[in-house]
């Protein structure tokens, strides 16, 4: 099967501004997140993927299609939330969606009743004779996101869905992206600055720093990379106990007097720590697994420099730390 | 993607072919532009003139009715190509007022409210999305100028007789292609207007200036060099001798003025500028429109 994105030395400049520079690497996630501080280069990146700016570098292929040449092919295939309020004013809501529709090839009736459909789908049943100038800010980021799946697209494509949102319609949101991940019919690309958000919606990463790939990383991966990463919290002998799984070959350290950073070797298991506890009559009052947070794995990005698509779930937090108690994890 | 289900499902369906797309644009345009009743009221009235048209091509086969009405034939207005120029000339200056009423919020609408990238991520191209807003014009117009046109002309043929359809078969082809060139101008210069002019009453304001602003600055020109080169400035008056050049009625003489010269009275001939430099300026106007309708018309703006 065709990975979702490919990137083939990508790069796009605007006169003699880089905005993206030689873009490598292959998106295969169920829901892929776009990250990067202000001018990375995301929307550009976004924008060169539907063929509104000319690559002048190297491409990049959708499903295997090449994004210059398969342009309008491609568009049949995704569907794009802008980040920027975009609608057609004067219209109702079910208009406006049925005429989305239409451009992406349906016909009149299966349009309109696909428009109805998507706007329940979203939350916008009741609303949706209105005009979409009478709309609130969330209820035109739906409106938005069901114009961009009435055509059921195969890749969605969110600038910012969750822009301007309060809680509850920002829930509703990330809901429906997951809801949406979940049913395996439709890929999802989100770009967004909230990393809750893409945490909670995303499996992949694709960092972007100055226009180059920081990081492209599995979340997934990277959580199950994390799970011997385990962070205790005690009471007693807490040296002793140190001391006792360093022999086990954990390393591990302390972070106050009574909290303790460690990573199971294999072949040792949580029991294990249990079991020393008991004979050092320690008592194990917390453990908890302590993940590699997305807030973590990007900020490392940003720190990182230009890593050029190399994936940073290979190196686990703790692997900086040393063994004899005095590190830092 | 049943109401019931609530559930996303990808579309399985048929599509439509991708020739046709360009007409969803003006099929839903209508849907707004008839909703005024002024509108529809203007409409019906550019119908008047072929009526009473109709009515005299019948009036002229019809003895009875002559008689009846106590008219005397050569009273009537003969069916001829200066008939059917007056129509093209009647009926075109009516489509310029109907596209100043919906020429200009169709792309001014789209950019003021950035749906753009709405549409050209889809498989729609920036081509597809002019030809289907010049579309709206282009049927609109066409309504109200070579097919009633060309219907007057059948009439007449039909009553008139084979020979004369033969003699005059040109006549159709005039009708046909003057109304078109007018009205493709008219579209490329209402959607370049409404590109740059996003507020309904300027765009339409500025519709009428570029139409009668130049031909007064023209008529200036005329009048203090004593020429009729102004007319290549003034969008009425090349209309006007393409459309003579097209219906046979074209002259390049337009009369005699006097002049001085070396302290002694002369006279001075206007000459028209020739036909292919009306069709030169004219190919230069749309030219233009189109690359500054063509600069506007993006999914997001560089700026570089």
């Amino acid at each position: 099967m065709n990975p979702v994105i490919e990137l083939d030395g990508l790069g796009v400049a605007f006169g003699k501004r880089h905005i993206l520079q030689d873009l490598r690497g292959t998106l295969n996630g169920r829901a892929i997140g776009l990250l990067g501080p202000n001018g990375a280069g995301k929307t550009t990146l976004i924008h060169t993927l539907l063929g509104f700016h000319p690559a002048t570098h190297g491409t990049a292929r959708i499903f295997g299609q090449d994004i210059t040449a398969e342009a309008k092919h491609i568009r049949s295939l995704v569907g794009y939330m802008p980040e920027r309020d975009s609608f057609i004013a004067k219209m109702t809501c079910v208009h406006f969606v049925r005429l989305m529709a239409e451009l992406s090839g349906m016909p009149p009736d299966a349009a309109l009743e696909r428009a109805h459909e998507s706007l329940f789908y979203v939350g916008l049943g009741e609303a949706r004779y209105r005009t979409l100038d009478t709309y609130s800010l969330g209820m035109k980021q739906l409106a938005k996101l069901a114009q961009a799946i009435v055509h059921g697209p195969k890749l969605i494509i969110l600038d910012e869905p969750t822009n301007g949102l309060d809680p509850p319609t920002r829930l509703r949101m990330i809901r429906l992206i997951r809801e949406i991940r979940d049913s395996g019919e439709a890929r999802i690309m989100l770009s967004s600055h909230l990393l809750r958000d893409v945490e909670e919606c995303c499996d992949e990463i694709l960092v972007l720093k100055d226009g180059r790939i920081a990081a492209n990383c599995n979340l997934e991966e990277e959580r199950k990379a994390n799970r011997k990463f385990i962070e205790i919290e005690m009471r007693g002998d807490n040296r002793a106990f140190g001391e006792a799984v360093g022999r086990l070959g954990c390393e591990y350290a302390f972070t106050n007097e009574r909290r303790l950073k460690l990573v199971l070797p294999e072949g040792v298991e949580i029991r294990d720590l249990y079991k020393i506890a008991a004979e050092r009559e320690v008592q194990i009052r917390r453990l908890n697994y302590k993940r590699d947070s997305l807030e973590d794995i990007f900020l490392k990005a940003m720190e990182g420099g230009d890593t050029m698509g190399e994936a940073t779930a290979a190196t686990p937090p703790a692997a900086a730390t040393g063994g004899n108690g005095n590190g830092s994890l | 993607m049943a109401v019931y289900e609530h559930g996303y499902k990808p579309y399985t369906g048929s599509l439509t072919p991708e020739w046709s797309r360009f007409l969803i644009l003006p099929r839903h345009a209508f849907r707004d532009v008839f909703r005024s009743k002024f509108f529809i009221a203007f409409f019906a009235l550019c119908f008047l003139y072929p009526l009473v048209a109709a009515i005299l091509i019948y009036l002229h086969h019809n003895v009875n009715a002559i008689a009846l009405m106590k008219l005397d034939l050569r009273e009537l207005v003969p069916i001829n190509a200066s008939f059917f120029h007056a129509f093209v000339t009647s009926q075109c200056s009516l489509g310029f007022f109907l596209t100043v009423l919906i020429g200009p919020p169709l792309v001014s609408r789209d950019l003021a409210n950035n749906a753009l990238p709405l549409y050209l991520s889809r498989p729609f191209t920036r081509k597809e999305y002019v030809v289907g807003k010049m579309s709206v014009i282009l049927i609109l117009v066409s309504l109200i100028t070579w097919i009633p046109g060309l219907l007057l002309f059948l009439l007449q043929a039909y009553l008139e007789g084979a020979g004369w359809l033969g003699q005059n078969l040109r006549l159709a082809g005039a009708i046909f292609l003057a109304s078109l060139v007018w009205i493709v101008v008219l579209a490329v210069l209402s959607l370049a207007v409404s590109a740059w002019l996003k507020w309904r009453v300027v765009a339409s304001g500025a519709l009428l200036a570029i139409f009668f602003i130049p031909s007064a600055f023209g008529e200036i020109v005329n009048a203090l060099f004593r020429t009729r080169l102004g007319h290549l400035i003034s969008l009425g008056a090349i209309m006007n001798s393409l459309w003579r050049g097209l219906f046979g009625l074209f002259q390049r003489q337009t009369g005699q003025i006097e002049g001085m010269r070396n302290g002694r009275i002369i006279e001075i001939t206007m000459l028209e500028p020739p036909l292919w430099a009306s069709w030169l300026a004219l190919a230069i106007i749309c030219g233009l429109c189109v690359l500054l309708l063509m600069r506007k018309v993006r999914a997001y703006e560089v700026v570089k």
